[in-house]
């Protein structure tokens, strides 16, 4: 799929790409709901293309909208055991363990 | 195999490396291994609405010590990033790593394979969170009536546990190379004390990218990574096999498909994991939760101030200090735990301590390290454990080098200090009467009496049959309860003989 920003033409989507992006994302869309997808997303995709016509060769790259470093924490034990609680949560559990669909390799 | 003629092996390592804090690497949970299932993951480490992740402070400083002890340059920026996947070891639907923009960048590490030195490139280093655990096994027996071969239970435990993920250049060129690599970086983890090195418990694992090419083309071809190799061994065969696998394939006319594989000891072949379908498509991008984690030059150099001394140029300084061979300096740097005990050894001796340094050298990596291997010891674990303190194997190389002990009535002496049966070296020699038997005055009545009584090994010696002598200094060792020293007894005889 296209991640490039600073490609200089357009590139669409194709139908293909949705689903695909659908499945990774576990989301069951009907064949309504990924044409409309598809036409959102490559609107999205050409404003993207619009932004990447602007020269940026002399700005640095930005990973954060705050500018700003990570604050760091010391190595220290905070957190007491909460097990009980949170598996009251959980839809089923058993001997501490949370319980999942069977899990094969 | 490795030695298809025809055939050239391209491997490349991921080594990930649990490294040792208390609390997680972005939550205040516990790190301990072996806790109850799911008491040390707290909101953060099982994902709840809502928590922030907030990065620990040492999994980064064992991240720069671990960048300055291979000579990489260590980012002054660095982003963590979202790594998207779904599995239910990973309750968030992602895992926090580093992707464009890691902490460690380059660096190398030299290995030795067939007395070859040879520098392997690291392409990274970054920071990441471990998964949770999946517990499939015991199921059953803790379920017996709920139709758990239907389920798989999840312990959260690990989840959130700090990583450092060390990539490797493809510079491996066979299983050999691969192990000599894993084991390097596996000894330097622990002597900078970033990691415990304990594989059964998962703390250091490896995953191997193996390819194949003809051998004299520089194409790399299709590679396959084989994930989650726990020792040693495994690496060695899972590479082995599927190197094999790769070039059958190819041989045959077919194409290797690029996935991710499992070793199966049993079987002792690769197989497909079926759950790793989408595993290239992992959709990154910088994690909106965490700022980028800035390391000032100040914070390196105060890491840089606090290394030990690395293993490659404490070789170099038992060489010159001490006088020792590359080989003896290379073993006795094997691991912290030898390097200190040789030390401490040599130290207690007192000086000059070269003069100390190779006997001390030969007890360690002799009779110290055999039984250490006897005693079935995890490696480099031994020497913590080990019942033998330095300040008396120091007395013990005291007492050979002044002549108060022989070699065999060390070894006496050794025994009873490793079976606890004694504690002062000075005292059982004492109790027991070990002091050896030296000197002239106190051999030669012995000599005397051994040359009058053996009239026939006499003759055979003064015709020339060397090999007589040796019943002569048995006879005399045998008188003195295999006290002195044999070389002195046979110097004394054959005075004695050809004295006359």
């Amino acid at each position: 799929m296209p991640t490039d920003a600073n490609a200089s033409t357009t590139k669409r989507l194709e139908r293909r790409d949705v689903t695909h992006v659908a499945r990774l994302a576990r989301l069951a869309l009907s064949d309504a709901e990924a044409d409309k997808a598809l036409d959102e997303l490559n609107a999205i995709f050409e404003m993207i293309a619009v932004m990447a016509a602007v020269d940026t060769s002399d700005v640095l790259p930005m990973s954060h909208a705050i500018e700003m470093s990570a604050r760091l924490r010391d190595d220290v034990v905070t957190e007491p055991d909460q097990r009980d609680a949170h598996m009251a949560l959980a839809p089923a559990t058993a001997a501490g363990l949370y319980l999942v669909p069977r899990i094969i390799e | 195999m490795e030695t298809a003629p025809n055939w050239e092996i391209v491997i490349g390592l991921e080594a990930h490396v649990q490294l040792d804090t208390r609390s997680k690497i972005f939550s205040g949970a516990a790190t301990r291994y072996g806790a109850a299932p799911n008491s040390q993951a707290c909101g953060v480490d099982i994902a709840l609405p809502g928590v922030l992740p907030v990065l620990n402070r040492k999994a980064v400083e064992c991240a720069i010590r671990f960048g300055l002890a291979v000579d990489a340059r260590i980012a002054p920026v660095s982003v963590f990033a979202r790594k998207n996947y779904f599995y239910p070891d990973l309750p968030k639907g992602y895992q926090i790593s580093q992707y464009e923009a890691p902490v460690v960048v380059g660096g190398t590490v030299a290995i030795v394979v067939a007395e070859a030195e040879k520098s392997i490139r690291l392409v990274r280093a970054h920071l990441e969170e471990d998964a949770g655990k999946s517990v499939h096994e015991d199921l059953d027996a803790l379920l017996p009536d709920r139709g758990s071969h239907a389920l798989s239970g999840i312990d959260l435990n690990r989840a959130g546990t700090p990583l450092l993920e060390i990539v490797s250049e493809p510079d491996l060129a066979s299983a050999a190379e691969a192990v000599a690599y894993a084991k390097a970086l596996h000894s330097l983890v622990r002597w900078i004390g970033i990691c415990d090195g304990n594989m059964q418990e998962g703390s250091f694992r490896v995953d191997a990218n193996v390819s194949v090419r003809r051998a004299g083309t520089t194409t790399l071809g299709t590679r396959c990574e084989i994930k989650n190799l726990n020792s040693f061994r495994f690496l060695e065969r899972a590479i082995r096999c599927e190197a094999a696998r790769q070039i059958a394939i190819i041989e045959e006319g077919g194409h290797i498909v690029q996935e991710t594989r499992l070793f199966d000891p049993g079987q002792d072949e690769t197989r497909a994991m079926r759950s790793k379908e989408d595993a290239h498509d992992y959709r990154y991008f910088p994690d909106p939760d965490l700022l980028p984690l800035t390391i000032a030059d100040d914070w390196i150099a105060a890491v840089a101030r606090a290394l030990p001394e690395l293993p490659h140029a404490m070789q170099g300084r038992f060489q010159s200090d001490y006088g020792l061979s590359a080989y003896d300096a290379k073993v006795l740097t094997s691991s912290p735990d030898i390097a200190r005990y040789f030390e401490s050894t040599v130290a207690a001796c007192g000086e000059p301590a070269a003069s100390f340094a190779k006997p001390c050298a030969n007890w360690i990596m002799g009779e110290l390290s055999a039984r250490l291997n006897r005693a079935d010891s995890e490696a480099g674990e031994g020497f913590e454990v080990f019942p033998i303190r330095p300040a008396q194997l120091s007395r013990l190389v005291q007492r050979i080098q002044d002549g108060t002990l022989s070699s065999k009535l060390a070894k006496m002496v050794f025994d009873a200090l490793w079976s606890g049966e004694a504690d002062d070296v000075d005292l059982l020699i004492e109790q027991r009467g070990l002091r050896q038997v030296q000197g002239s005055d106190a051999l030669a009545p012995l000599v005397d009496q051994v040359i009058a009584a053996n009239a026939k090994s006499v003759a055979e010696y003064r015709a020339g049959k060397d090999k007589a002598l040796n019943a002569l200094v048995g006879q005399v060792m045998k008188a003195t309860q295999g006290k002195a020293d044999p070389q002195q007894v046979g110097a004394l005889l054959r005075q004695r003989l050809e004295g006359d």
